[in-house]
């Protein structure tokens, strides 16, 4: 029986995957190692070798290199390679050169295989398929729980009342009573389907005991009044395939307390408020109930803390990214919207209509905790700026401003509401898209990008619906003026790695801390929307255009899934640092610093960071100039 | 066992008895033909490399004594640890590890450097039960230790006493060695003037010169093996080609 060595044991406890194997696995591993000692400059394994060990950084430190002498990544200290060669059981291909005088621990195929067969986790740590590994690694997080993960058919109990639009309000009523249910769909069978109408439109409606109150006997209408005369059309409905989450983020952003739940387009339920408050944390509702109960802008920006307690609370409760970004999302609306409403109040009703916009982030639904505010007006095309921009002027500055004060920070890039260029008649937004989509060059698109992902707030939004049309319209399969966004998208790009407290750039110079935004997800949401934009997808959500990418097919399979689970990793990294820095009472940022990163964080990043440099690899390809889509 | 004073170290090792003159396998042969102890006539029997042998297929054993002080008159060994290593790799499956029922008493002084405490001993196997076995993991290879005398004369002294023979073999010193190499850092006026030191020939000092990580000390196997790994560093080093003779580095 052999030895063990304390050092060798104690360094095994402090490094995954080692820490999670058992105690007597960890001590027989110990106690099996061989050690060697590689000078700097030395080569460790060489192109072609057979190799059945596996090494294990000690102290020092390596780089990996692939075959055409391009710098693949760099180890330091409990870092390990070569188990590619045994589990392949093939020679080396990625040659590995000591950076620094470097001491590794060895273990032999054997043990490796032995423990990685007999163990879980530690496969999955070491597992260099490295895209299965990032999707492990977030399905793990999210069967944590069920109440966030939970779909809207679990919410549905009856099948809903469905009746057709020439019912009287009479005969409803008697329906309503005889079922005992306080609403009823409004469903038209012959619905022609034209171009840009939505599945769901097949329910074109909703009666609730309120409209029969307060539309038909407060207004003296008859009994035989048709049900479409007192429904609530324009339906938001919900797909019984969503999550709980979503429902909820819905009925708050359109302000409704009853959601048709469609099966593609057949309604299969209705659920309320009510449901949903039993499955949903209140969170984000208690915060966006307290923002339209503000009476000022003083106690709207007191409201501030409790956003970033919300915040924080959501990250504890391992929501995911795309819950913890409707939700702020739906907060930072909800905050435009009863600054406009505190706007018109103080500066009187406007003179013509006006649709206020999100840009960027909250358009996409995946607002965080660090943001800046970017958003522009579009007014009604009767607009004369001699008449009519005093009062836009004051409403947009009563508004960026109160914003501001809100923790929505002024938009660096002047891209509000406040800014002439941003405050235009619908007609005028129409050229601007015309002009960037028809005429493109890299220059004008560079500060225009944030601009195709835009969300009607308040006021006229289909107005905003409108140019989301002619955006998709226009986009749709040009192949110049995807090119030039393509170009733009590629010029933040990810780095390659980590080593030791640094981040490590391709060339191979380190820094100190990484922009999680700049150099993750930012450049993940740009790859998505030129891929997006290119397909003629709806949606705005980075994870929703992404499915309709996929749907597509023009991307080689599998790479969309990778795709989605790279961002989600490194959104949920962000996330998580600022919902850190929040625990701690410090101001969170973007900025992380690889000290603060877990060996977990940073392998998985690393995975996410190569999937994202591959995708970014592909849309080059995809959309160079001249290239037929 | 590398609790030297200070003192001790600052003195330079004797490097008159790096002695390339001993024919160490007419040596052995010699022994093997006077010991009386099975045991011990077995380990010369094994005889020795020759000293041409290139220092690439050299075995070798790295061996390191916890005592109870530093007299071997008077103080005797509460711990061995030894690990086997060849100039390429250092092979923890043959390492051992054995705590001694000391033959003289066990003193505060020693118990607060080593941490083997009177109960740890009390049920410990004297030095003469495990004798057969540390001559067995001895045989065939090149003891490695740093600062040897140690080592060589506490186990001198051990055989006296229990076996009334002696032992010799030669033997890799790193701290030897690593004078050797730091004999070349010449003490300048200049390098006085600006406080430069004659860099330490400790074994944690010389390991973190070659980059290597700290380890606690005072645990003879901890201490054999860092002693292994410091010889890895300074080979890989020193003699990159590792095709120096044997008889370049023992002693």
């Amino acid at each position: 029986m052999a030895i063990e060595q304390v050092e060798v044991t104690d360094f095994f406890h402090r490094h995954k995957p080692f820490s999670d194997l058992a105690e007597q696995e960890l001590s027989q591993l110990a106690s099996g190692i061989e050690i060697a000692y590689y000078k700097a400059g030395s080569p460790i394994l060489t192109f072609g070798q057979d190799n059945n060990q596996w090494f294990v950084i000690r102290s020092g430190a390596v780089e990996v290199f692939r075959r055409d002498g391009e710098l693949y990544n760099r180890l330091g200290e409990g870092n390990f390679f070569g188990e590619l060669a045994i589990m392949r059981n093939r020679p080396v291909r990625f040659p590995v050169v000591a950076l620094e005088d470097t001491l590794v621990y060895l273990i032999d195929a054997e043990t490796f295989n032995n423990l990685f067969d007999s163990n879980e986790q530690f496969a999955d740590f070491v597992e260099v398929e490295d895209r299965s590994r990032l999707r492990d690694s977030n399905a793990d997080r999210k069967e944590n729980d069920s109440l966030l993960t939970a779909k809207v058919e679990k919410l549905i109990g009856q099948l809903p009342l469905i009746l057709p639009p020439n019912t009287t309000v009479q005969e409803a009523a008697v329906r309503m009573t005889e079922e005992g249910v306080s609403s009823v769909l409004i469903s038209n069978d012959q619905l022609s389907v034209n171009d840009d109408a939505d599945d769901e439109e097949l329910v074109i409606g909703i009666v609730t005991d309120v409209d029969i109150r307060s539309r038909l006997v407060a207004q003296g209408l008859k009994l035989s009044s048709p049900v479409t005369d007192i429904m609530t059309s324009q339906l938001t409905s919900v797909q019984s395939h969503q999550y709980v989450f979503e429902a909820m983020m819905l009925m708050l952003k359109h302000k409704v307390t009853h959601l048709p739940v469609l099966k593609k387009s057949q309604p299969i339920g209705l659920i309320s408020h009510q449901d949903i408050l039993r499955y949903e944390s209140q969170n984000s509702l208690f915060v966006v109930k307290s923002i339209f109960n503000a009476l000022n802008v003083d106690e709207l920006a007191a409201l501030k803390g409790e956003v970033q307690t919300c915040f924080s609370r959501m990250v504890h409760e391992d929501a995911n990214s795309q819950m913890i970004g409707s939700a702020m999302a739906v907060i930072g609306r909800s905050f435009k919207q009863r600054l406009l409403e505190l706007a018109e109040q103080e500066f009187g009703p406007p003179p013509i209509p006006y649709c206020f916009l999100a840009l960027g982030s909250m358009a996409r639904d995946e607002q965080l905790i660090v943001t800046d505010q970017d958003n522009a007006l579009v007014l009604d095309n009767r607009f004369d700026p001699q008449i009519h921009d005093e009062y836009f002027d004051a409403l947009a500055n009563f508004v960026c401003d109160g914003l501001d004060r809100c923790g929505y920070t002024y938009c660096k890039g002047g891209i509000m509401a406040t800014n002439k260029k941003w405050r235009q008649p619908l007609k005028v937004w129409e050229q601007y898209f015309s002009q960037w989509i028809d005429k493109p060059t890299p220059e004008t698109l560079l500060n225009s990008a944030i601009f195709f992902d835009l969300d009607g707030v308040w006021g006229k939004k289909v107005w905003a619906d409108s140019l989301n049309r002619l955006i998709r319209k226009k986009a749709y399969k040009n192949a110049r003026f995807l090119a030039c966004l393509a170009r733009n998208a590629l010029l933040r790009t990810p780095p390659l790695g980590f080593f030791k407290d640094f981040v490590m750039e391709t060339d191979g110079r380190q820094t100190n801390s990484i922009n999680m935004k700049r150099r993750g997800t930012a450049p993940i949401a740009d790859l998505i929307r030129v891929h997006a934009l290119s397909v003629g997808a709806k949606g705005r959500n980075s994870f929703a255009r992404l499915q309709g990418v996929i749907e597509s097919k023009i991307l080689p399979p599998g790479r969309g899934a990778d795709l989605r689970d790279a961002l989600e990793f490194i959104a949920m990294v962000r996330i998580r640092h600022q919902a850190f820095d929040i625990d701690m009472q410090r101001v969170p940022d973007n900025d992380i610093e690889p000290e603060y990163l877990s060996d977990f964080e940073r392998k998985n990043l690393k995975d996410a960071f190569q999937i994202l440099s591959d995708a970014q690899k592909f849309m080059k390809y995809r959309y160079q100039p001249g290239r037929h889509l | 066992m590398f609790y030297l004073d200070k003192k001790a170290l600052q003195d330079q090792p004797d490097v008159r008895t790096l002695n390339k003159s001993v024919d160490w396998s007419a040596e052995f042969a010699k022994r093997n033909k006077s010991a009386h102890y099975p045991a011990l006539k077995e380990y010369y029997a094994q005889g020795v490399v020759s000293p041409e042998t290139p220092l690439s297929e050299v075995p070798l054993v790295a061996l390191d004594f916890e005592t109870t002080g530093l007299n071997p008159k008077t103080d005797s060994i509460v711990s061995i640890g030894l690990v086997a290593l060849t100039a390429q790799r250092i092979r923890c499956k043959e390492a051992y590890h054995w705590i001694i029922k000391p033959d003289t008493e066990l003193k505060t002084k020693s118990v607060v450097i080593h941490g083997i405490t009177h109960s740890d001993v009390a049920s410990a196997p004297s030095f003469n039960s495990i004798l057969d076995a540390l001559l067995q993991h001895l045989q065939g290879k090149i003891v490695v230790a740093h600062h040897k005398d140690i080592e060589t004369r506490f186990l001198n002294s051990a055989l006296k006493h229990y076996i009334n023979e002696e032992i010799v073999f030669p033997c890799i010193d790193t701290m030897a060695l690593e004078a050797r190499f730091s004999r070349t850092f010449k003490r300048t006026f200049l390098r006085s003037l600006l406080g430069q030191k004659t860099p330490s020939i400790r074994l944690t000092d010389c390991r973190t010169r070659y980059n290597l990580p700290y380890y606690r000390q005072h645990n003879a196997l901890t201490d054999a093996l860092a002693c292994a790994e410091l010889l890895q560093a300074q080979i890989a080093t020193h003699y990159p080609e590792q095709s120096v003779p044997i008889s370049a580095i023992w002693c």
